[in-house]
This record gives structure tokens, sequence and C-alpha cells, in this order.
């Protein structure tokens, strides 16, 4: 256990503000960050461009137009940022979602599944079984708009990324490392491990919101036939590549 | 329909001042490259500065306008003909129904900014007209103008155009010509860069330490070339590799506009208008956002050399530069005797 250091504010460029509060993955202090975002976001401060909460940081987007005499939104920032610390956290009026995300893991649509269940000496089914069971959050969105890296992992699947990338996988893939689960929006280059596919848009910028997952939520990864799979496709209509 | 597209240029784009609000979904505001002079460029046509405009990157588009359009081009030095006359760049434009507007190349600056009255009509996605190719949203099918498009101006584009150009005339009288009309005046030519290498102020980013000292020296020290893959995600650098004393893994963290990481490689990045929203590689500088529009206006090939300041000579830098911007719209708007009219 290594002690940690009293978190620091400090800039990032001109017009944000960054706070660190850990640099490992560490679920409890990624918990807090969502609490902090919620916290940041419900000030209302006018100046306010982003709350971007990270895996181990946040930071404060503010316009930096908004100056006035005697007034900097820099400092106005790392001061609100400092008091909704060490505040006391607001009620939990408004929870986390829990989300269900349907999943197939039928060979065709999971191209390592077998690898993984190799590397981790278990067979498939107990590896879908445990990716269905673990307790995920998401930890933050990032890479592609909608793209979410998800914590809370089964350790017992713990991967490493792949030595080779794939330059295309395809969108709604549902992939492990790093002791994350991710979802890809959009058919992109990607090196982690692909276990399953969702039918379900995971970005689309028609919808309100455009993401199917945001940060803080509590995820559920339900597993579904390939038949299922296909109708539940067509059902969402995506033009996506498949 | 408002213009229509016979040759798409280079990539050009519907973009305006961005989307702010979304990027814990991932979503980068985008915008822009050069936010000053796309204002200016609206400010000519007597838009407010968040109105639609087509950004040209290095070779321009051929475009016929389908209705008389008042229109104005700021930025870059490309070479424009409205039909077989010199389009005047820098200043508002009354063209004929009919006339292709065909840009050339940038013999200076990489970007130019098209202004329409009333701004492009396409619709807004995620609360902003800009155009996000990464994920093909936004502007025109969330994609570059190709051949056989249709840029849309707003309903009454034609009565709009010709009121605010006689409010602009009224006076002094207008430039006649079979394809156009033009005014008289025209704003101060883009400070756009000159001579080999831009100086671009930059602060130290929060992983500059780790980097060696030959590195930390050399990213302020040496001069650095725009690679040919760069784009509106980022400006990829040429130059030393640049090395971390103990290269130790870092989380991916949230990245700002003009963030400079350097991936494992080396070479180092310069995060532009539609970067990712967070990123895992460490961040050795930070471009003072005063700067930002200078640099877009560069190519690649083009060099840029690292001034260290700090984040309070960053500020001053930016309201310097609103400084000089402010009587630049303010003269603009006292040439339309702006009486609210049709503010919009």
């Amino acid at each position: 256990m290594t002690t940690r250091p009293i978190p620091r504010i400090v800039p990032l460029g001109d017009s944000a503000v960054l706070i660190e509060l850990s640099n490992v993955l560490d679920l409890a202090v990624n918990a807090r960050i969502q609490e902090l975002a919620v916290a940041v976001r419900r000030s209302g401060q006018p100046w306010i461009r982003d709350v971007v909460p990270a895996i181990g940081s946040l930071a404060l987007h503010f316009d930096p137009a908004h100056v006035a005499p005697g007034f900097s939104p820099r400092e106005a920032a790392a001061a609100l940022l400092d008091a909704c610390l060490h505040a006391a956290l607001p009620d939990d009026d408004t929870p986390a979602r829990r989300v269900e995300v349907p999943v197939c893991y039928a060979p065709e649509v999971a191209p390592d599944l077998t690898d993984v269940a190799a590397k981790c000496g278990l067979d498939v089914d107990e590896v879908v079984r445990r990716h269905c069971a673990s307790p995920h959050r998401v930890l933050m969105l990032g890479f592609v708009p909608g793209h979410p890296y998800i914590g809370g992992l089964d350790p017992a699947l713990k991967v490493p990324r792949r030595a080779t990338p794939r330059t295309k996988v395809p969108a709604g893939s549902i992939a492990i490392a790093n002791a994350q689960s991710v979802v890809y929006p959009f058919t992109t280059p990607g090196g982690w491990n692909l276990i399953g596919r969702t039918p379900f848009r995971v970005f689309d910028a028609g919808r309100d919101p455009p993401a199917l997952l945001v940060p803080g939520d509590f995820v559920a990864f339900v597993p579904i036939s390939l038949t299922r799979y296909e109708e539940l496709s067509r059902d969402a209509g995506g033009d996506r590549e498949r | 329909m408002s213009l229509r597209v016979v040759r798409g240029g280079l990539q050009t784009l519907v973009q305006d001042l961005g989307r702010y609000g979304l990027q814990h979904l991932g979503v980068v505001p985008g915008g822009a490259m050069d936010a000053l002079a796309h204002r200016i460029a609206n400010a000519l046509v007597g838009n407010a500065a968040e109105l639609a405009t087509l950004e040209c990157t290095v070779l321009g588009p051929t475009l016929v306008v389908e209705q008389h359009a008042l229109i104005a081009l700021y930025g870059a030095a490309f070479e424009a003909r409205a039909d077989d006359h010199p389009l005047p760049r820098n200043r508002p434009v009354l063209v004929r129904a009919g006339t292709t507007l065909a840009l050339g190349h940038a013999s200076r600056g990489a970007r130019a900014y098209l202004a329409i009255a009333g701004g492009f009509d396409v619709a807004a996605v995620l609360g902003s007209r800009s155009t996000y190719v990464p994920a093909a949203f936004g502007g025109l099918s969330g994609r570059a103008l190709q051949p056989g498009d249709s840029v849309p101006g707003v309903a009454d584009l034609a009565r709009l155009s010709a009121s605010r150009f006689e409010r602009l005339v009224r006076r002094r009288g207008a430039i006649e010509h079979a394809a156009l009309r033009a005014v008289h005046w025209f704003a101060p030519e883009l400070d756009l860069p000159v001579g080999d290498v831009l100086r671009v102020r930059a602060m130290a980013g929060r992983h500059h330490a780790q980097f060696d000292a030959a590195s930390q020296h050399a990213f302020f020290a040496e001069r650095w070339r725009i690679a040919p893959d760069s784009n509106r995600m980022g400006y990829r650098l040429e130059g030393p590799r640049l090395a971390r004393e103990s290269p130790v893994d870092i989380l991916s963290e949230p990245t700002c506009l003009g963030t400079v990481q350097v991936p494992n490689d080396g070479a180092p990045i310069a995060l532009m208008a539609d970067r990712q929203t967070t990123g895992g590689y460490p961040k050795i500088a930070e471009i003072a956002g005063a700067d930002i529009p200078a640099l877009a206006q560069l190519a690649p090939g083009a060099y840029v050399h690292f001034v260290e300041c700090s984040v309070d000579e960053a500020d001053a830098a930016r309201l310097a530069a609103e400084a000089r911007l402010r009587p630049v719209l303010q003269s603009i708007a006292a040439m339309y005797d702006t009486d609210g009219a049709d503010e919009r």
C-alpha cells in the first residue's frame, strides 16, 4: 500500500483545471470522482463548459473569456473543485443508473473468447458467466464518442491487450483487457480481446442522451442468443458496419 | 438550396464554434480550427459569431450560388474567382444567382472561412452545426463537401442578403460587376504566419518533468515540422525523439485543445479541434489558447518553435488577442449601422 499524496489541482492548458486522485485504477477512487463530477455540475456555474471524469482524475473545462475585474475562472474552478472535494457529499437523491446491455457471446461475434478462456484456464461458459456476474461500473468515456471504459471485471478474467491490435473492430463489440471492459461504438481499430457483441447502438448523435452508457452507470451484461442478437440488430436499425 | 457543390476541395466542412457540455460522453467541442477567422468572416456578412461557415482547407471548393447571396471569404489567402472576376477577399460581397465561386489554392495560410448571410442552415446535432468527421455527425451528413451536394442557406437568403447589402452601400456606393457587387472597404488581412518558423507559446505540461533532460530541453529549443498526416484531430510533429526517464504507464485522463502528448514512439502530437477528449500519453506541453488560431493556419511541411510561457502569460496573450479583435468587429458592425432590425 502506498500513501496517496494530497490531491493537487493543476492547470490543464489555459482553459481547464485537472485534479488527480489516483494514478492507478482504483474503483473506490473512481466512485469518488463520479460523486465529485455530480457535485461540480450541480453548482451550475455559468463559466463551466465541461466536467470530465476519468479513471483517476477529473477535468473542469471553463470559458476563459469569462473574466472580470477580480474574477478569474481558473481560480473559481479550482476553488469549486476544492470545495466539492471537502464538502459533505450531497445526498444520493439521483442514484447512478443501472443499465442492462444484451450481449451475444456466440463464436461468430466473439473471436477472442476461446483464447481468453484458455489464457484464464476456464471454459468458455465460465468466462461468460463471470463476465455477466461482474459488478461493472462505467469509469469514464473517451477514445471516440460514447466509448465506455468499465471497471469491476472479475479478477479471474485478467488478460492483457492483444499483442497486435486489429485495424477494424466491429461496432458493438464488447472487449476486455487491463481489468476493464469496453464497448466499441463505431468500427474502429482496437487492441482489446473481443468476447461478444451488443445489438444496441452504443452512440447515436440523434438520440438524447446520445451515449448508451454514461460515467457512473452500473452495467449488467445480459447474455442473448445469436438469433436474438440478429433480431435486436434489425430493431436497432443500425446502419453501421457489422 | 443555396450553394451547389461542383468540386469539394481538399476538405471543406461546415463549422461553427463547436459543442460544449458533452466531453464526459467522449464528444469533443470541435468547431472552426481558426475560430478567430471564423468570427471575422461571420461579422463581415452581419452574422452572429455562432452561425455556421464553410471551413476551406488548403485547396478550396467550387460552388454555384443558386440565389443572390451576401458572402465573405476571410482567413488564408486563397485564389478565388466569381465567374471570370476575382472574388474580393476580406469583405462582404453580394454574389448574383448562378455565379460560380471557384477557390483555388491557399498561397498563404491553410484555412479560410466562407460566411453567408444568415449562416449555413444545416440541422444542429447535439447543439452545434459543426462537422465531426471521426464519428460522421454534424454539418452536411457528417462529412466534407462532395460534388453534387447542396449546402443550404436560410430560407430568405436572397432577401436577407439584399437588405444587408443595401445597408452597407447606402452611403458609400458599391463596386459593380456582372457577377457581384462589393463594398469599397475591407477588413484587415488576417495576421497569417510569416517566415520559416511560427513561434507558438506553450506551458510545460503536467508530465514535462518525467522526460529526460535532453527531451525537456529539446522541446522548447528545437523547431518542429508539421508532418503530412496531420489533420483536425492533431498535428504530428517531426523533430528529435522525446523520451521519459522511466516510462511508467499513465492512466487515461482528460485532454485539452492544445495539449501536446508524446506517444511511445517519441514523436509529439499537438491536439487540435477534433482531438480525443481523453488520452493515456504523457503531456509534455499545453499550447496557449491565444496561439491556436495561428497554428491552425499552418499546413503540413511548416515549422513551429515552442516558446515556454506561464499560465498567466497565456491568459495575458488571450486578453491581448481579444483586445486586437474587438475594434475590428466594432468597425465592421459600424458599417452595418446596426439597428437590430434583422439580428440573428
